[in-house]
C-alpha cells in the first residue's frame, strides 16, 4: 500500500528524471560513437559541441508551437520582455526552474540567464577526458530554434557551467536581428 | 519538472539522429535499433532505481510486472498498460492501445514501416528496469495497427 501513497508527488519529479536520464544516455551514446572513430577522435569535443546544437535547434523549432499554444503569452514588444518570458514562463514550464536575468548590455541586445541549478546535469559528472564537453549545449540550440520561429535571430552560448566548477550556469543570449518574412515577389 | 513535450521531442531527435548518422556511415538497420535499445536500457536502469527506493518489497515476478505496467508506465507515458497477459512460464505480453510515442504518426498507414524505430528505446527501457530488479529478459515489440502496440517480455531463467 505504501507504494500507492507516494505516487502523486513522486511522479512529477520522476518525469523530470526521465528527461535528464534520457538526455544523459544520448550524450553518452554520442561520446561512444565518436570515440570509435579514430579519425574523429582528435576533434572529439569540437564535434560533440556541434552535435547538440542542431538537435536542440530542431527541438526548439517544434517546441515553440507547443509553448505558444499553451502559455497564452502575447507578442513581446522588446527584447527585455522576451527575456522575461523565456526565464519566467518557458524555463518554468519545461524545466521547472526560473533563471535570473542579469548583465544587460548597455544597448539592451545582450543578457545572461543565470541557472542556479540545471536539471540536465542532475546526475552528471564530466570525466577527465571530456572536460571541455559542453554538456548542456542542447539548451542553446533549443533557445535559438524557438526564437527563430518567432522572427528573432539570436546567438546563445554557455559562458559558465557548474559542471566545469563554476558556481552557477550562465547562458549568454545575444540578439542579432529580426527576421523579416520574405514573401515571394509580387505577392502581398 | 520537465514537461512531457520535451521528452517526446528529445526522443524524436534521438531516433532521427541515430538514423541520420547511420545513413552517412554504412550501418545497417539492426545496429540502429540496438543503439536506441541500449540507450533505453541505461535510462530504464536509472529510473527504476530512483522509483523503487521507497516501495515495498515485491512478492514475485508477476508483482514486478504489474508495477511496470502501472506505476512505471504511468510515470513515463502518462497512462497504464491496457492489457497484461502471461502464460505463467516466463512470457508476458504488455499491450498499450494508445502508445504515446506513436500517437503523432498514427493518422494513416503511411508510417507503419517506421514504427519499429520508435519502439526500440522503450524495449530497452523495460529491459533495463527489469534487469535492475534482478530479472534478465528479452523484450521485443510489435505493431499491427498504430497507435496500439505490444511488448513481449521473455524472462530468461538464470
Amino acid at each position: 500500500m505504501s507504494r500507492q501513497a507516494n505516487r502523486g508527488t513522486e511522479s512529477k519529479k520522476m518525469s523530470s528524471e526521465l528527461f535528464t536520464l534520457t538526455y544523459g544516455a544520448l550524450v553518452t551514446q554520442l561520446c561512444k560513437d565518436y570515440e570509435n572513430d579514430e579519425d574523429v577522435n582528435k576533434q572529439l569535443d569540437k564535434i560533440l559541441f556541434f552535435c547538440f546544437l542542431p538537435r536542440g535547434y530542431n527541438i526548439g523549432v517544434r517546441l515553440i508551437e507547443d509553448f505558444l499554444a499553451r502559455s497564452n503569452v502575447g507578442k513581446c514588444h522588446d527584447f527585455r520582455e522576451t527575456a522575461d518570458v523565456i526565464a519566467k514562463v518557458a524555463f518554468k514550464m519545461y524545466l521547472g526552474i526560473t533563471p535570473s536575468i542579469t548583465n544587460w548590455s548597455p544597448a539592451g541586445d545582450e543578457f545572461s540567464l543565470i541557472l542556479e541549478n540545471n536539471p540536465l546535469v542532475d546526475f552528471v559528472e564530466l570525466p577527465d577526458n571530456h572536460s571541455s564537453l559542453i554538456y548542456s549545449n542542447l539548451l542553446c540550440g533549443v533557445l535559438r530554434g524557438a526564437l527563430e520561429m518567432v522572427q528573432m535571430a539570436v546567438e546563445a552560448k554557455f559562458i559558465q557551467d557548474t559542471l566545469k566548477g563554476d558556481g552557477v550556469t550562465e547562458i549568454r543570449m545575444r540578439f542579432i536581428r529580426r527576421i523579416e518574412d520574405n514573401l515571394p515577389a509580387g505577392e502581398e | 519538472m520537465a514537461d512531457e513535450a520535451l521528452f517526446l521531442l528529445l526522443h524524436n531527435e534521438m531516433v532521427s539522429g541515430v538514423y541520420k548518422s547511420a545513413e552517412q556511415g554504412e550501418m545497417e538497420n539492426g545496429r540502429c535499433i540496438t543503439k536506441l535499445e541500449n540507450m533505453g536500457f541505461r535510462v530504464g536502469q536509472g529510473l527504476i532505481e530512483r522509483f523503487t527506493k521507497d516501495t515495498a518489497r515485491f512478492k514475485d515476478e508477476l508483482d514486478i510486472m504489474k508495477f511496470i505496467c502501472k506505476d512505471f508506465w504511468t510515470t513515463v507515458f502518462k497512462k497504464q498498460i491496457d492489457n497484461l497477459r502471461t502464460n505463467h512460464q516466463g512470457i508476458y505480453v504488455l499491450q498499450d492501445n494508445k502508445f504515446r510515442l506513436l500517437t503523432q504518426m498514427s493518422a494513416g498507414k503511411q508510417y507503419l514501416e517506421h514504427a519499429s524505430k520508435y519502439l526500440a528505446f522503450t524495449c530497452g527501457l523495460i529491459r533495463g528496469g527489469l534487469s535492475n530488479l534482478g530479472i534478465k529478459s528479452i523484450v521485443t515489440a510489435e505493431v499491427s495497427s498504430m497507435p496500439a502496440c505490444k511488448f513481449q517480455v521473455m524472462i530468461q531463467k538464470l
